[in-house]
């Protein structure tokens, strides 16, 4: 142990006129420095864009099948940066506000797309005839479309359907109706539940997050006939529809969920389903192209798919509508080579390409018709129901009242966001059990209302 | 003999860059944070922009989550410091006395503290905190328990183990090098005079080690003060505010909520909290590095 | 304790010594351990994954193609270069500060400490739109810069704890040969600090290595460092235990291998010289 450094003090007279190890070092230390800030700066040849994207299954494939767009635009080098969700999100809105310029093309969703297309953050998109734009499916297209303009393309779209284990159903002798009600989900979680097998009942996501539980908790609400804000903006958490679904959702949890539920997000939860540790979910219609495939999924051949569930005798379903897109921010130095890859991504021999090296069930669904129109995808057992929970949505009447919003699992408004995730926080901590239903709607209640005082909705 | 007027000029060049370097990126972004926090800024929204006086800072304090995020805070540094400071006296107190392969205990000790915080947060969440697939739920369910969910149900307690893990090690061999300039012939004669281990402990090697534990406490708050990674990978400040500390806030207001007015008026609320904890701490540990 | 026999006591110690330092680096050897396993071997129960046998493929699966290089590269280049940079601007002020003590110096030391005290969130968006205007977004170079400033309190106060035990005689001896300040500060005070300026490189180093909060925020693609490379693996869809551990491992190992070979120094430097 170096206790002092004075015993060397007896050397001092060489160290005068000698060159010591300390010179050579501090020598080395300033050409290190000059070094790493020349290597630093060091320019490149071709044309490199960055694309942000998000850390979910078929954008992990898109980034393996870019050799493909390689050989086609030899020119054009792709750097990725992938993130999970919510940090991707805080990255690339910071970066778009600050117009900072960090990314070519963005991965963003059905919520950011209009808001930020309407702000004249993105470029407009204009495609060639071969990328045959009519083909996107209309709800999906129009909810990325700003007074006629298309402002990302679509790399995947979603609705909300149920998934459960068809096994496990038949073996507590129950069946499950194609178009379930809350009381039918409720009855088959209970009947399959087994905690000390590690099968629980029902997952539902529980992460906090605009995006994870609020997504979900939106629209499990709408089917049970609550909304987030009346006519006048004025926030909805004190009705009793809203005390009724989050009542619901905590009990059935609570009862039926897996342990650690409000660390659950999409992700997550499909692990679970995987490994077989889930009995119904229900989640994001992308979700069973990864539970129905073997390689992944421990119960692939065991899925069985339904609609999202109804109140008994409701008209609405817990459904939503979303589409993880490709947009341009308005300010890319490489509008050209970015739009390139925007098109290959999300073009029909995009989609040919997964089927041929993976398989169809594979290529990234809710996008087009033509995919649906295969007669291979076609017989995929979650096709059908997919592009008819698509077809079904309707992003501009969520709920049975009327809302001054447009948005299903979410409020298209810039402030939701900031909303959203605080929220959220208020149902994960119910969950969780640090607050109880009431308490989580009153702080929701009181959170909402100061935010949209603070935004000028409401006086 | 004093230094030639020469050689201080000389001095003060030499201390120029690094003044200059440090007050400028002190004071550019404070200058821009102090601006920020007076304006109507925020990154999305269609509300209008412009000079806000102190309404950034009436919203920040207002916050339901600001008095959870000021206790949370507090109970971050002060669980972290309570079991640091023991935990590591015990492990400098076992490191100092001889034994087989102390060297190899030693690095063993001190590797969590070289581990990338995101990294040690994330191997915590995944492979021993998880409720289903952490080696701590694989321990619970084979002896016939319910795994228990640390980071929904303890989050606060479950990052304060967290930290305390990673900063032990430091406070361990802060404490063993200032052990070991004590002086052994002090101790066999304090032996010699029928002083028992606590007695010695108190009376002799506490006292010792007085300055060493003050620098413990100060360089510990002032990383600790900051904590933001394991905040992020393992709870995310949830569930509700249950592990939102101040710094944390700071991030939620101007990068989560997306308003960077607030957000500045929470960072400058920081930046003085910070420094009234730092003037506090300096002062007590001033006195301590006197010599 | 002293009724007992030496070789026992000693005995005792060693139990005690390594059960201690076994559970604080026990979360460090599972990941080791795990890293070496297959992905389904890695979800088994722990006796199981104890015995399932050695396979390096989560390496092979994490160094395939540039994923995990070229943020290894730029950790070696922002971390290597902001170590570098601190440390030519911290020598000269810790020099200045421990050989000129003034009635000031004491308060500037502790304004220098202070200064690390601001929380970086606070001022992320300011910096960020200094960085886009510098054009300094995803540069290695910026983020040198940043790391090279968080890190130079720090330096500053290590080295100033180092110089500051020179002995003063071998100052005014040089002074009396005629040696300017540039001489001194080359044949004197070089060689005597080398160990401090060792020790305080890497702290550096460590600390550059593992910052995480401005290296994730002011990069995207080009200058990414292994900070973002760990985000990434952060919630992926499915279970990945063993590349997780592969990728932890690999992030960790040259940090740990610096720790290990520079423990001596570190001890003494992780005080800022103020505990001896």
């Amino acid at each position: 142990m170096t206790t002092t450094i004075r015993p060397r003090s007896s050397r001092q007279g060489r160290c005068l006129c000698t060159r010591r190890p300390g010179v050579v070092a501090l020598r080395t230390v300033t050409l290190g420095a000059l070094t790493c800030l020349a290597l630093a700066s060091a320019p490149r040849a071709e044309t490199t864009i960055t694309v942000a994207t998000v850390n979910n299954g078929d954008m992990i494939r898109m980034q393996h099948m870019i050799g493909d767009f390689q050989a086609r635009h030899p020119d054009i080098r792709v750097d990725w940066v992938v993130l999970e969700e919510n940090l991707l999100r805080q990255r690339v809105t910071t970066d778009i506000a600050t117009h900072g310029g960090q990314f070519d093309v963005m991965t963003i969703g059905t919520y950011e797309v209009p808001i930020w297309g309407r702000q004249g953050w993105l470029l407009p998109l204009e495609f060639d005839a071969a990328y045959d734009v009519d083909d996107l499916l209309p709800p999906i297209r129009d909810g990325l479309t700003v007074e006629g303009q298309l402002y990302a393309a679509p790399f995947y779209g979603e609705s909300a359907i149920t998934l459960y284990r068809r096994d496990l159903l038949a073996a507590a002798g129950i069946t499950l109706p194609d178009a379930p009600d809350w009381d039918a989900i409720r009855a088959a979680a209970a009947a399959i539940t087994d905690r000390t097998a590690g099968i629980y009942g029902l997952c539902l996501r529980g992460k906090p997050g605009w995006g994870e539980n609020v997504a979900l908790l939106t629209a499990m609400a709408n089917s049970y006939g609550a909304r987030w804000f009346d006519m006048g903006w004025h926030p909805q958490f004190d009705t009793p529809a809203w005390a009724a679904a989050l009542r619901d959702y905590l009990d059935m949890m609570r009862l039926y969920g897996p342990p650690g539920a409000a660390n659950n997000g999409f992700n997550e939860t499909l692990t679970l389903f995987e490994q077989g540790h889930c009995g119904i979910w229900i989640d994001a219609t992308v979700a069973a192209s990864f539970v129905t495939d073997p390689t992944q999924s421990s119960v692939a051949e065991h899925v069985g798919f339904a609609l999202a569930p109804n109140r008994p005798g409701g008209t609405k379903r817990a459904s939503w509508l979303w589409a993880w897109t490709l947009a341009i921010p308005a300010g890319s130095q490489k509008a050209e080579a970015a739009r390139a890859f925007v098109a290959w991504a999300t073009s029909k021999e995009y989609l040919a390409l997964v089927a041929e090296q993976e398989g169809w069930a594979h290529a990234p669904p809710g996008t087009r018709r033509s995919l649906y129109a295969q007669p291979e995808y076609h017989a995929l057992p979650f096709a059908e129901i997919t592009l008819h929970a698509i077809s079904e949505a309707d992003p501009v009447h969520p709920t049975v009242d009327p809302v001054p919003y447009i948005g299903m699992q979410f409020v298209a408004i810039p402030e939701f966001q900031a909303i959203g995730t605080a929220v959220g926080q208020q149902f994960a901590a119910a969950l969780a059990g640090t607050l109880s239903a009431e308490e989580a709607l009153a702080a929701s209640q009181q959170l909402t209302l100061r935010a949209m005082k603070k935004a000028g909705y409401i006086r | 003999m004093p230094p030639p007027p020469a050689s201080r000029r000389t001095a003060r060049l030499m201390l120029a860059p690094a003044l200059g370097m440090l007050a400028g990126w002190m004071l550019v972004p404070l200058a821009m944070t102090l601006w920020f926090s007076l304006q109507r800024y925020t990154l999305i929204t269609s509300g209008a922009q412009g000079f806000a006086g102190l309404e950034n800072y009436r919203y920040f304090i207002t916050d339901p989550a600001f008095a959870p995020s000021l206790g949370n805070t507090l109970a971050l540094v002060l669980g972290v410091l309570a079991l640091t400071l023991p935990g590591g006296l015990g492990i400098a107190l076992v490191l100092a006395q001889p034994f087989w392969g102390r060297g190899v205990v030693r690095a063993l000790v001190l590797a969590p503290f070289f581990i990338m915080p995101s990294v040690s947060a994330l191997v915590w969440k995944t492979m021993l905190l998880h409720p289903m697939s952490g080696l701590l739920a694989h321990l619970a369910r084979s002896l016939g328990l319910q795994p228990f969910d640390f980071l929904s149900q303890a989050p606060l307690a479950t990052l304060i183990a967290l930290l305390a893990w990673q900063w032990v090690p430091f406070v361990a061999l802060i404490l063993l090098t200032a052990l070991q300039s004590l002086d052994p012939a002090q101790i066999e004669a304090a032996r010699l005079d029928g002083a028992g281990p606590a007695a010695r402990l108190r009376h002799l090697i506490l006292p010792h080690l007085g300055r060493a534990i003050a620098v413990a406490v100060l360089i510990q708050t002032i990383f600790l003060l900051s904590t933001f990674a394991e905040i992020l990978v393992t709870t995310n400040g949830g569930p509700g505010t249950a592990s939102t500390t101040l710094t944390y806030l700071v991030y939620i207001q101007s990068l989560l909520q997306f308003d960077p007015g607030t957000g500045a008026a929470g960072g400058i609320l920081a930046v003085l909290l910070a420094n009234a904890v730092a003037i506090f701490l300096m002062r007590l540990i001033g006195r301590a590095l006197e010599r | 304790m002293s009724s007992l026999s030496p070789l026992l006591r000693k005995a005792a110690l060693t139990l005690l010594g390594w059960s201690v330092g076994l559970t604080l680096a026990f979360p460090i050897l599972w990941t080791a351990l795990v890293s070496f396993r297959s992905e389904a071997d890695a979800l088994g129960a722990p006796a199981a994954v104890l015995a399932a046998p050695f396979t390096l493929e989560s390496y092979a699966a994490i160094t395939a193609g540039t994923r995990f290089t070229a943020p290894f590269v730029n950790s070696v280049l922002i971390a290597g270069g902001a170590t570098a940079l601190a440390l030519l601007v911290a020598l000269p002020a810790a020099w200045a500060l421990a050989l000129f003590p003034g009635p000031r110096t004491k308060a500037l030391l502790m304004t220098i400490l202070g200064t690390r005290m601001m929380p970086a969130v606070g001022v992320l968006v300011p910096v960020y739109l200094l960085f886009r205007d510098l054009g300094l977004l995803d540069s290695r170079a910026g983020l040198i810069v940043v790391v090279m400033l968080t890190n130079l309190p720090v330096a500053i106060w290590m080295l100033y704890g180092h110089l500051r035990e020179i002995p003063g005689e071998i100052f005014e001896a040089a002074r009396m040969d005629g040696a300017g300040p540039g001489a001194e500060l080359r044949h004197v005070i070089a060689p005597l600090a080398a160990p401090g300026i060792a020790a305080t490189a890497l702290l550096c180093l460590i600390l550059g290595w593992n910052e995480a909060f401005w290296t994730l925020n002011l990069s995207a693609a080009k200058a990414a460092p292994l900070s973002a490379f760990i985000a990434a693996q952060a919630s992926p869809e499915g279970l990945f235990h063993a590349r997780l551990c592969a990728a932890a491992m690999l992030a960790s190992l040259p940090v740990l291998g610096l720790g290990w070979i520079g423990q001596r120094a570190l001890v003494r430097g992780l005080t800022f010289g103020a505990v001896k």
